[in-house]
């Protein structure tokens, strides 16, 4: 399915690195012979992705796994460390080089891509009236002449769901899931191709986050869009995702189309993960969840990161790297485990 | 055989300079020695408040108006605080959902434990020291000795509510109240907590109330369910009863409402609307203006009735099996 579909993002050996350098004082301390050194965190390591046109992309890891750093790397808003990204076959990001598109495509790319926060109450500004926060980006971008930018704004109300009539108010007068659309509404205002929603429903109640969910298939279907949705909930990133893409610790350790990953998990990470997850169809059973802490990406297991939580672990996992490698036509995962058989 | 706690029509309302706010208005249900409880709902819908009435920790401008709370057949309502205080943390216990909130930042993890082992048991310092050691090691803390004696920023988020698990299990109490314990961990930890909750309840005969707004946690965990709705409790039965057959059709909007397996890429069946404000809320069934079996009969407060054996609802218009 996904094989068959053009490629909008190509992502090769994308890595990201957030370093923290000693000071003055602790180089002096270093130089004296304390045991300190530059903290570096790969919060990305090498990941390889492909995202098709008009698919859906779920990005499901814990915390620290680098899932958010990722979306946003392929937002524009990140730099690279390593690696490139292309959109439609032009590279649009290089680490540390200047990308392949001329400034006008690029920001053409820029403009297309678009994302959706999770905590709807910190990503809009509370001194603006909701239609500039809606109607600033059309105008500057001249997607829309000034005369008709208020029946603009008001289209973009009503495809997210909200009365075009508040759009005078502020975003405090707004509960959690109005401030979701209104986040939508003005992600979508500037004709976007691609979305990177980062825990979009993360913080809206049930009932809400299923008008939310319900609003993103009906805008996929309709404006043909393209999801990189990252989630750390699985119910929603099955319900809403062509593909799934799983990490830990900045690796991605599996991939394959949403059936496929929930009915045949091959990576002992993401058995665990579906084992612990909470399903309302399953009653009153025991538990059984994977042993130890998501250990710190500051200091990550040799090998690979999943040994010392893996219950299969051989003496190869904590030497060498796994390879995210095809298992299956669609079916990547990167485990030792696959070469022994 | 009495159940641990019983509460019959507690109400508890915030006297608010905007007006009167029924956080919970004629909340009932019992617990029964060693069971589960999941209270249900979503937020502002009264459920925390509900577990704080019972612990006896509303704040001004709160106050329990009405009701009972009956623990091994003691109102608590009408204790004094001296008395209140002899039993919070010890025969009932409660967990939070940011366990920042137990833990003091700036007192190592022995001195809580230990002050908490010697608030209610008069016990020298070293074996209150032992106990602390034994709750750690029961909630699955590696290596309990060398834990004690860190500050609670040196632990995860998952480790420092298992530290708060374990404070509330000290003094092995007969109610613990848990208010979304598990929300702000990560999956495998949450499984891990959940594994360690269920194995401690069985054990210990200890009765859990467990607050969430996650049905698929109460699927695994509970064995009652009540819903809330503002302020209210609309249903009330067996987990499994309730959530295959529900009576309310705000009960059933919530299940519908969950992503699973079956209706991939498949519209929700969501609720339409969102949750009325519980300050100065009309008469009648908050749940009408968002109900498709809503009629003028709603208007009425419905009051709450046995519609199968065991199984409760406040509607007028239940989706009883016949319908379905």
């Amino acid at each position: 399915m996904s094989a068959a579909r053009e490629p909008m993002f190509e992502l090769r050996g994308v890595s990201k690195r957030f370093e923290k350098r000693l000071d003055f004082a602790g180089k002096i301390a270093r130089a004296m012979g304390a045991r300190l050194r530059d903290e570096i965190v790969h919060a990305v390591d090498g990941v390889d992705l492909v995202i098709g046109k008009g698919e859906v992309v779920g990005l499901v890891g814990e915390s620290g796994c680098g899932k958010s750093t990722l979306g946003r790397m392929v937002a524009g808003i990140l730099p690279l460390s390593a690696g490139e990204i292309r959109r439609n076959g032009q590279v649009v990001a290089r680490a540390g080089g200047a990308a392949e598109a001329d400034a006008a495509a690029l920001r053409e790319a820029k403009l297309r891509t678009q994302m959706i926060f999770q905590d709807p109450y910190a990503s809009l500004n509370p001194r603006m009236r909701v239609a500039d926060i809606v109607g600033e980006a059309p105008l500057v971008h001249g997607l829309v002449p000034a005369r008709e930018l208020d029946r603009y704004v008001d289209e973009q109300f009503r495809r997210a769901g909200l009365d075009p009539s508040l759009k005078r108010r502020y975003p405090h007068q707004f509960s959690g899931g109005q401030r979701q659309r209104i986040g939508i509404a003005r992600a979508l205002a500037v004709q976007p191709d691609f979305l990177v929603c980062d825990e979009a429903v993360a913080a809206l109640d049930v009932s809400i986050q299923a008008q939310i969910l319900n609003l993103f298939l009906d805008l996929r279907r309709d404006l043909d869009l393209t999801y990189l949705f990252i989630s750390h909930d699985l119910g929603v990133v099955e319900h809403l995702s062509d593909r799934v893409v799983i990490m830990y610790l900045g690796r991605v350790v599996e991939e394959a189309d949403t059936e496929t990953v929930f009915r045949r998990p091959n990576h002992p990470y993401t058995q665990s993960l579906l084992d612990s997850v909470p399903r309302i169809d399953a009653r009153k059973r025991a538990f059984h969840p994977v042993k130890g802490e998501i250990p710190s990406p500051l200091n990550p297991p040799p090998g690979c990161h999943f040994h010392p939580r893996c219950p299969r672990a051989m003496e190869r996992c904590r030497v060498e790297r796994p390879v995210l490698r095809e298992i299956a036509p669609g079916h990547r995962s990167a485990c030792h485990l696959n070469d022994a058989a | 055989m009495t159940p641990t706690l019983e509460v019959r029509g507690l109400r508890t309302h915030f006297f608010t300079r905007a007006g009167v706010v029924k956080a919970v208005d004629d909340v009932s249900f019992s617990v029964a020695r060693g069971k589960v409880l999941g209270l249900v709902g979503e937020s502002g819908s009264g459920k925390s408040v509900t577990g704080f009435s019972i612990i006896g920790l509303v704040d001004p401008p709160g106050r329990i108006v009405a009701g009972e709370i009956l623990f091994q057949g003691r109102d608590l309502t009408r204790l004094s605080a001296e008395e209140m205080r002899d039993l919070r943390g010890n025969r009932i216990a409660m967990i939070f959902q940011d366990p920042m909130m137990t833990l003091n930042p700036v007192l190592r993890i022995d001195t809580q434990m230990i002050e908490t082992v010697q608030a209610h048991a008069q016990v020298g310092r070293e074996e209150a020291r032992q106990r602390a050691r034994d709750a750690l090691g029961m909630v699955g803390i590696p290596s309990p000795d060398e834990r004690l004696a860190s500050y609670p920023h040196q632990f995860s988020g998952g480790m420092r509510q298992r530290v708060a698990i374990a404070i509330a299990l000290l003094h092995r109490p007969d109610l613990i109240i848990a208010d979304e314990p598990t929300t702000a961990l990560d999956v495998t930890i949450q499984g891990q907590i959940l594994a360690e909750v269920q194995k401690l309840a069985a054990e210990t005969g200890t009765s859990l109330i467990w607050i969430t707004h996650d049905l698929s946690v109460v699927a695994g965990l509970a064995d009652e369910i009540a819903v809330m709705y503002a302020g209210k409790v609309v249903e009330h039965g067996e987990v499994s009863a309730v959530l295959d057959a529900p009576l309310h059709p705000y009960t059933a909007g919530l299940i519908g409402s969950v992503p699973s397996r079956n209706a991939r890429g498949r519209p929700l069946r969501q609720i339409p609307g969102m949750t009325p404000s519980v300050l100065n809320l009309p008469p009648g069934c908050a749940f009408r203006s968002r109900c498709d079996r809503a009629s003028p009969a709603c208007e009425a407060d419905p009051p709450m009735r046995e519609l199968a054996p065991g199984r409760d609802a406040r509607c007028v218009h239940p989706l009883l099996p016949a319908d379905a």
